[in-house]
């Protein structure tokens, strides 16, 4: 057995597509097609970008209560999701912080979970061990897709007319071009646009079908980071992490009024402390004044030269027309337009706090 | 005029005990979309092996490193607002720095375009 990165089914497509094969979380992923990171950003932004994403560990729950045993997991409300219906949540930890971020789906008979690439293998047994009694499945033989872009939903309903009917957040089986795909309405980017899960011998010829559309191009992970950075989008292990709470991390809109009240979920005295308290830190959106980026690890100081944080994603942003950068930041140094200083290879760069997304999130409500 | 090549992708070509430098036309497509350039002032002196600036594309910042000792005489002021020049013309309009040589026989160390071509190879 070689330990080399992992292939997904669609790697032979990346390569045929001149993708530039980067390793990423024991991956072998496109960074970027021959277009480039800034065209095929613009092209999410404007048309329709192809993503592949079957990297990311895609997991079914099925037994009685299956939400109800999860709620002890996560803080989000699931017995409440109805059938149909996806909800974005993270595991916590006892301290309260961030185990792993996820999207949960209620399938009807099963619950539909996508995580992340860098954590499936910490997050499966974690479930399986502390859910006994429910079937936790990793599937192993499905590629995820995602669609993205004012165009996706054109794109994907010429093949799939039940997906114009969805709304944001809205999940639902149908078939595309004969095979039964998960199709559901949600992504990275701040655009438009759906995540697709399709069996793996099926996932190049339905990709193929999508990319037949003039208006679809396919994307790489380079483009999808300066996407979801511009649309204010956490990147766990570097946004989130097993320190960070939610309430720090700008996540408390994912925490439902009932868990608020019952609690019940690990850390859960560190997290509703600080939701009626607050935190003494704050996850904002930083925009640099200057042109120069500044990257994750970046030193956030105030104006009197104290060191107040730390960025922890940052980059050029091609919508937005400039560096664009998120960090936590004291939580009284968090109001939008308070200005900062970046410490940028030895140099102190002016920057200000400024609310999040950096553009305008384009979801079909 | 003569062009020399480095293993850190700058190209130098040599005008009397002046030279032009910049990144190869190689070099900033590995970079991708440049969007970013930091550059040493007039006057700003280095030897060989520094690192002489800093361009940063959509992807990750990457150094610049001084094929040969010298002094910056004149740093292209107008890739501070047009980065993407160095995506668009890297071995001609986009030139970073007009720098004076210190000790020319650094030159010998450096590559042809034909040496250059196969190192890229």
């Amino acid at each position: 057995m070689t330990s080399g990165p992992k292939r997904t089914p669609l790697y032979s497509l990346h390569c045929e597509l001149g993708g530039k094969m980067v390793d990423f979380a024991g991956w072998e992923m496109p960074v970027q097609y021959p277009m480039g990171i800034m065209g095929e950003h613009n092209i999410c932004r404007t048309k329709a970008a192809l993503f592949d994403v079957s990297h990311m560990g895609q997991v079914i729950l099925r037994g009685p209560n299956a939400a109800k045993r999860l709620e002890a997991l996560v803080p989000a409300a699931l017995t409440e999701l109805e059938v149909g219906k996806a909800r974005y949540t993270f595991f916590t930890n006892d301290e309260g912080g961030i185990r792993d971020d996820l999207i949960i789906s209620n399938a009807g008979d099963h619950l539909f979970l996508v995580v992340n690439a860098s954590m499936r293998s910490q997050d499966i047994p974690y479930m399986a061990k502390a859910l006994d009694g429910v079937e936790v499945i990793e599937i192993f033989d499905r590629a995820l897709i995602a669609l993205q872009g004012p165009a996706a939903e054109h794109v994907l309903s010429a093949h799939c007319p039940v997906a114009a009917d969805l709304k944001f957040m809205e999940s639902v089986t149908a078939p595309i071009n004969g095979v039964s795909c998960r199709i559901s309405r949600l992504g990275y980017t701040g655009e438009d646009g759906f995540e697709i899960s399709i069996p793996e011998a099926n996932a190049e010829q339905i990709s193929r079908l999508l990319l037949e559309h003039p208006k679809c191009f396919p994307a790489g992970l380079g483009a999808r980071d300066s996407l979801r950075m511009e649309a204010g989008l956490c990147l766990y292990g570097n946004d989130i992490d097993n320190k960070k709470s939610p309430v720090e991390a700008n996540l408390s809109w994912a925490i439902q009024k009932r868990r608020r009240l019952e609690g019940g979920f690990p850390g859960a005295a560190r997290i509703l402390a600080e939701l009626t308290q607050g935190a003494s830190q704050k996850l904002v959106g930083i925009k640099p004044l200057g042109r120069a980026p500044a990257r994750a690890g970046v030193e956030i100081q105030n104006q009197n030269g104290r060191s107040i944080g730390t960025v922890t994603s940052g980059g050029f942003g091609p919508t937005f027309g400039g560096p664009v950068a998120m960090g936590y930041v004291t939580s009284n140094q968090a109001s939008p337009g308070n200005k900062l200083n970046l410490i940028v290879r030895g140099k102190s760069q002016p920057a200000e706090v400024c609310t999040l997304p950096f553009i305008k999130q384009k979801y079909k409500r | 005029m003569t062009t020399y090549y480095s293993e850190e992708h700058e190209w130098i070509t040599i005008d009397g005990d002046t030279a032009i430098v910049g990144i190869t036309a190689h070099a900033a497509e590995q970079l991708g979309d440049i969007v970013f350039i930091e550059q040493k002032e007039d006057g700003d002196e280095f030897e060989s092996g520094d690192e002489i600036g800093v361009i940063e594309s959509v992807k990750a910042a990457s150094e610049i490193y001084a094929p040969v000792d010298g002094e910056v005489v004149e740093a292209n002021s107008v890739l501070e607002n047009n980065p993407s020049a160095l995506n668009e013309s890297p071995e001609s309009d986009a030139w970073i720095y007009k720098i004076k040589l210190t000790d020319p026989s650094q030159l010998e160390g450096l590559m042809d375009l034909a040496a250059y071509k196969t190192f890229i190879a």
